[in-house]
């Protein structure tokens, strides 16, 4: 534990002086894209951290009802995770996109965005709230009941809580499949990182420093987001983890 | 002895089966307001199956069991009895409070909060009288300057204690003692037991234990159960079953029990 922030950190200094490194050889290209592909880069982070919204959302219904539902709520819910887990996720982007209108519903780019790329990793979510919470040890429902509580109460306040440490890793690496995910976005005229990245390459024809530029920057926002992961898990288990320690 | 007139407990023919196994079998069983009761007996006995349907942790197959003076595990619709739903259970189970072999601690709450969590979700107290009568309770097991320590910073014999003050914050008429002393190295043992006998002498509370420790069980009980096969082999005063048993099972596990211990 007390060598992984060392590690990490010099990661983080590595990757940021190959960036400077870079910046430097391509000046000119750097000051020339660099604003353009920020632009891009906050329509990114915007659908990264909307889709994770729905996603938590999406997961910990689903996983709740899968669980806990009546048997129809039950059925809806692996139904959702099974459709959504078993077909790809531009499919399902541009069906949001493109077939629901001739159902009468038409939705913003960015809504679809954040709806298609969110219930997609949070029908992954939802197996890993699910067995996060099958973790748990069995005395601790029962401890519960013998206080009675009842069933969501103990759910919320005694298993999620505990299964909220169990889970951030793995969360970690949905909201970076989702970050990477984001990309898809550009095939419906959203106009993120990797969509910015085509058009200038298309004016400019300067594919090496575009996209190597693009490359860095998905690779610091997942940097970013692993960090915030981490500094999460800390804060979660610190009352668990003093009491392992003794 | 057997027939009590107002009997906090009552288990009328219970039945409880895994499976084919048969872990009690259409078992009659009565405890008083009040009285202390130790249940001994061989392991796979029912003993714990026992406490564990009256804490509504297990479902029985038959019969009905009442807790101080209306049924537990069913309830009347109109002049039937029908199997309890989720609403009675809650409501009958209120006065019942069981502490664990393994504590069962919630890991990720301090002491103090282990014992307030249930009294403000569940009864709605204010924060400050959970507090407050939380503080108490753990003073009373003697910890109470532990409030703030969370169950890893504690040994064995005192997450016990801890469990032991969070079942009482609920104000239960039963308290339910399933082998707590079972998993506590030796030298701990002897505090949980105080805990249970300053428990004893407050007069309001009805206590079942399942245990091993033998001689607390002669001292503390005021009857003594010995489990076998799912039935009450034999029963009596402390004296009556360590003095003069005469169930040929009994005598045989008192031996064996006696001699090892």
């Amino acid at each position: 534990m007390q060598e992984k922030p060392i590690q990490h950190r010099l990661v983080i200094v590595g990757i940021l002086s190959l960036m400077a490194g870079f910046a430097v050889v391509t000046y000119s290209s750097f000051r020339e894209f660099l604003p353009e592909l920020l632009r891009g880069a906050l329509v990114t982070i915007q659908v990264t951290l909307g889709g994770a919204m729905v996603a938590v959302a999406a997961a910990l219904i689903a996983a709740v009802f899968k669980m806990y539902g009546s048997l129809f709520g039950r059925w809806l819910a692996i139904f959702y995770i099974e459709v959504f887990r078993g077909t790809s996720a531009l499919v399902q982007l541009f069906w949001m996109f493109f077939v629901l209108p001739y159902f009468g519903i038409t939705l913003e780019p960015f809504t679809v965005g954040v709806l298609a790329l969110g219930l997609n990793i949070g029908a992954y979510g939802a197996e890993v709230i699910r067995g996060a919470i099958q973790s748990i040890d069995k005395g601790q429902w029962e401890a519960a009941t013998a206080l009675n509580l009842s069933r969501m109460q103990t759910l919320r306040r005694i298993i999620l809580p505990q299964a909220f440490v169990v889970m951030i890793p793995p969360w970690g690496n949905l909201f970076i499949e989702l970050l990477k995910g984001t990309a898809l976005v550009s095939m419906i005229t959203l106009g993120d990182l990797a969509f910015k990245a085509q058009q200038l390459n298309q004016n400019t024809l300067r594919t090496v420093e575009i996209f190597s530029l693009v490359l860095i920057m998905y690779l610091c926002l997942a940097m970013i987001i692993t960090s915030l992961m981490r500094a999460l898990e800390r804060r979660a288990s610190r009352g668990l983890v003093r009491g392992r320690a003794s | 002895m057997n027939q009590v007139d107002n009997p906090m407990v009552r288990f009328e023919n219970v039945t409880k089966r895994y499976g084919s196994h048969t872990v009690l079998d259409k078992l009659d069983f009565e405890v008083a307001a009040n009285e202390k009761v130790a249940i001994i007996g061989p392991s796979g006995s029912g003993k714990t199956t026992l406490l564990r349907m009256l804490m509504t942790l297990e479902e029985i197959d038959d019969g009905i069991i009442y807790v101080d003076g209306e049924p537990l595990t069913h309830m009347l619709d109109g002049d039937r009895l029908v199997p309890a739903n989720r609403k009675h259970l809650s409501r009958v189970r209120a006065k019942i409070g069981m502490v664990f072999q393994h504590f069962n601690l919630f890991p990720h709450m301090s002491a103090v909060n282990n014992c307030i969590v249930a009294p403000l979700t569940v009864l709605g107290l204010s924060k400050d009288a959970a507090y407050e009568r939380a503080a108490e309770l753990l003073d009373m097991v003697g910890l109470g300057d532990k409030l703030d320590h969370y169950p890893g910073q504690l040994s064995g014999g005192q997450k016990q204690r801890v469990a032991i003050a969070r079942a009482l914050a609920m104000r239960p008429k039963i308290m339910l003692f399933d082998e707590v002393t079972s998993a506590l190295d030796p030298e701990l043992v002897g505090e949980v037991l105080k805990v249970i006998r300053k428990l004893g002498d407050a007069h309001d509370l009805t206590l079942l234990m399942v245990t091993h420790e033998m001689g607390f069980a002669k001292e503390f009980a005021d009857r003594v159960c010995f489990f076998d096969q799912g039935k009450i082999a034999e029963q009596g005063t402390p004296e009556e079953i360590f003095s003069a048993p005469t169930n040929e099972r009994t005598i045989q596990f008192l031996s064996a029990v006696l001699e090892t211990g």
